[in-house]
């Protein structure tokens, strides 16, 4: 399925970061909305800031308009704010993109647990994001330290635990 | 040598010490001389340097020479020989003296005596000391009139300083919004303008304020302003500008914030403009400046502003790109 644009991806102002205090906020606020629904319809977890410029969300070869890097610095500081984005160096030259956090991860990988009676199993952290019994969810090809961290958040509601195994890491459901 | 006059070992008014030196031996020409003593300028002399001696020659001492330890001599020069070295430095500062010719910038001076005064001991003649004299007179003046311009200018800094403390004072009021400036403090920082030759500075209350010149002005342009005017500095234009509220003319003097500054007629209504902006815009599709310009045969400064204007009150948004600063309506 292709992606679909949404109007301001079309509208040349959408590129040019508004003077406008009012007229800003809602600018970034479809810049967020844009950035995290393209990661999700890619699959992206991670992103590196000098390649991402190039990137189709960033840039509109139709109309010929890019974002600047200081505004796309602007958006990804909106999206740190918001729980969205997480800077993996100081440096702000790599970040992990949460186009869902991990709570509400946690909550779909449980849903799939209970509904198939598998409580107080146990599993491999690979079993859950690349198992053939879970192709079909959405959660399959969950990069693993986002995995462990919808785990984790399971924990802290007392849902799960994660433990060690011999060969790896693992997570037991309550 | 019946050049040699008899001296206390102190420097006398004119004197200034030049260089000292030990263990030098005195000769009167040839002969050793007995005593010992700090060699002074006095008379005229051309030396001659040799190693470890100096020789120096000296012209016939003045007749009102006072008295010194030969009344007479047979010599015409004397030697100074350097026991302890320090020749070199000594010729050097020698030649230097001789060069500069320094006692002959001050006058001669008497020794200061405690009683009897100036006046007993001036039986010199009258032309060289005369002429001397009137050079220090001279010299007395110029220091004077120099002291009292120097005492105007720190009177001047004075005043300036004070013209500083009040303008900081005012600043940091304005700044921090602290009560009102006081009328005091207000004229005071007029009069010092205008002691300044600023007739009018930027005041709140425009009514009032402003010279004579500035309101026949402001009316002149009030009534005709397609006449044309003499040469007009800009200041003057704008004082008389500041004044059309005030003298109740149908035109005013706008400020943009971009510092831009217009003179429009009263009747002019930014609503109007803005929403007519804002229907041009959208009729276009998008525009420039310059075409804005254009459509409303305006000029481009104007036409900026107004959009700029629009864009501020959120019926335009902007496109910045290399093609260009573009207005559109603000569909966000």
């Amino acid at each position: 399925m292709s992606f679909e644009w949404p109007w301001q991806y079309n509208f040349p102002p959408f590129f040019t970061l508004q003077p406008n205090v009012d007229t800003r906020q809602k600018q970034l606020a479809a810049w967020c909305s844009l950035v995290l629904s393209y990661c999700r319809h890619r699959k992206l977890y991670t992103v590196d800031v000098l390649e991402v410029q190039e990137s189709p969300v960033f840039n509109n070869k139709k109309i010929e308009r890019k974002l600047s890097v200081e505004a796309i610095q602007v958006v990804f500081e909106e999206l740190r704010k918001k729980g969205n984005l997480e800077w993996m160096d100081k440096n702000k030259t790599r970040c992990l993109i949460m186009w869902r956090r991990p709570e509400e991860w946690g909550k779909l990988i449980y849903q799939w647990v209970s509904k198939n009676g598998m409580v107080n199993s146990v599993f491999t952290l690979y079993e859950l994001s690349n198992g053939e019994d879970t192709e079909n969810e959405e959660f399959h090809g969950l990069e693993d330290w986002m995995l462990l961290r919808s785990l984790q958040a399971l924990h802290a509601e007392g849902k799960a635990e994660v433990i060690t195994l011999d060969d790896g890491k693992g997570v037991k459901f309550f | 040598m019946d050049r040699f006059m008899w001296t206390n070992g102190l420097l006398e008014m004119n004197e200034t010490l030049v260089i000292q030196q030990r263990g030098v031996r005195l000769y009167d020409g040839d002969e050793k001389v007995t005593f010992c003593g700090v060699f002074r300028q006095h008379a005229k002399s051309s030396g001659i340097g040799k190693s470890a001696k100096i020789v120096i020659h000296l012209h016939p001492a003045p007749a009102n020479k006072e008295p010194g330890p030969f009344q007479q001599s047979k010599f015409s020069y004397i030697k100074l020989s350097f026991k302890e070295h320090g020749q070199i430095e000594f010729y050097r500062r020698l030649m230097e003296e001789m060069t500069q010719k320094r006692w002959e910038n001050t006058p001669v001076s008497q020794p200061i005596s405690t009683t009897a005064g100036l006046k007993a001991g001036r039986t010199r003649a009258v032309g060289i000391v005369g002429i001397e004299r009137k050079l220090e007179e001279k010299r007395k003046e110029t220091d004077k009139n120099i002291s009292e311009a120097f005492e105007d200018l720190s009177k001047l800094m004075e005043k300036a300083k004070e013209m500083v403390e009040l303008s900081k004072s005012i600043a940091s009021k304005i700044k921090d919004k602290q009560g009102d400036i006081t009328e005091d403090e207000t004229i005071r920082f007029k009069s010092y303008l205008l002691s300044m030759g600023i007739a009018d500075p930027v005041t709140r209350e425009t009514h009032g304020s402003g010279t004579h010149y500035h309101m026949q002005l402001a009316r002149q342009l009030g009534d005709m302003l397609q006449a044309p005017l003499e040469l007009l500095s800009p200041e003057d234009l704008v004082n008389a500008c500041k004044m059309f509220e005030s003298l109740k003319l149908p035109l005013r003097l706008r400020v943009f914030d971009s510092g831009v500054m217009v003179v429009q007629l009263q009747s002019h209504n930014e609503e109007e403009m803005i929403a007519s902006a804002l229907d041009n815009v959208s009729e276009k599709g998008s525009l420039t400046a310059e075409e804005f310009a254009k459509l409303l045969g305006l000029s481009v400064l104007l036409a900026k502003e107004r959009l700029l204007l629009a864009e501020k009150m959120g019926h335009l948004c902007r496109d910045d790109s290399v093609e260009g600063l573009r207005f559109y309506p603000n569909l966000f």
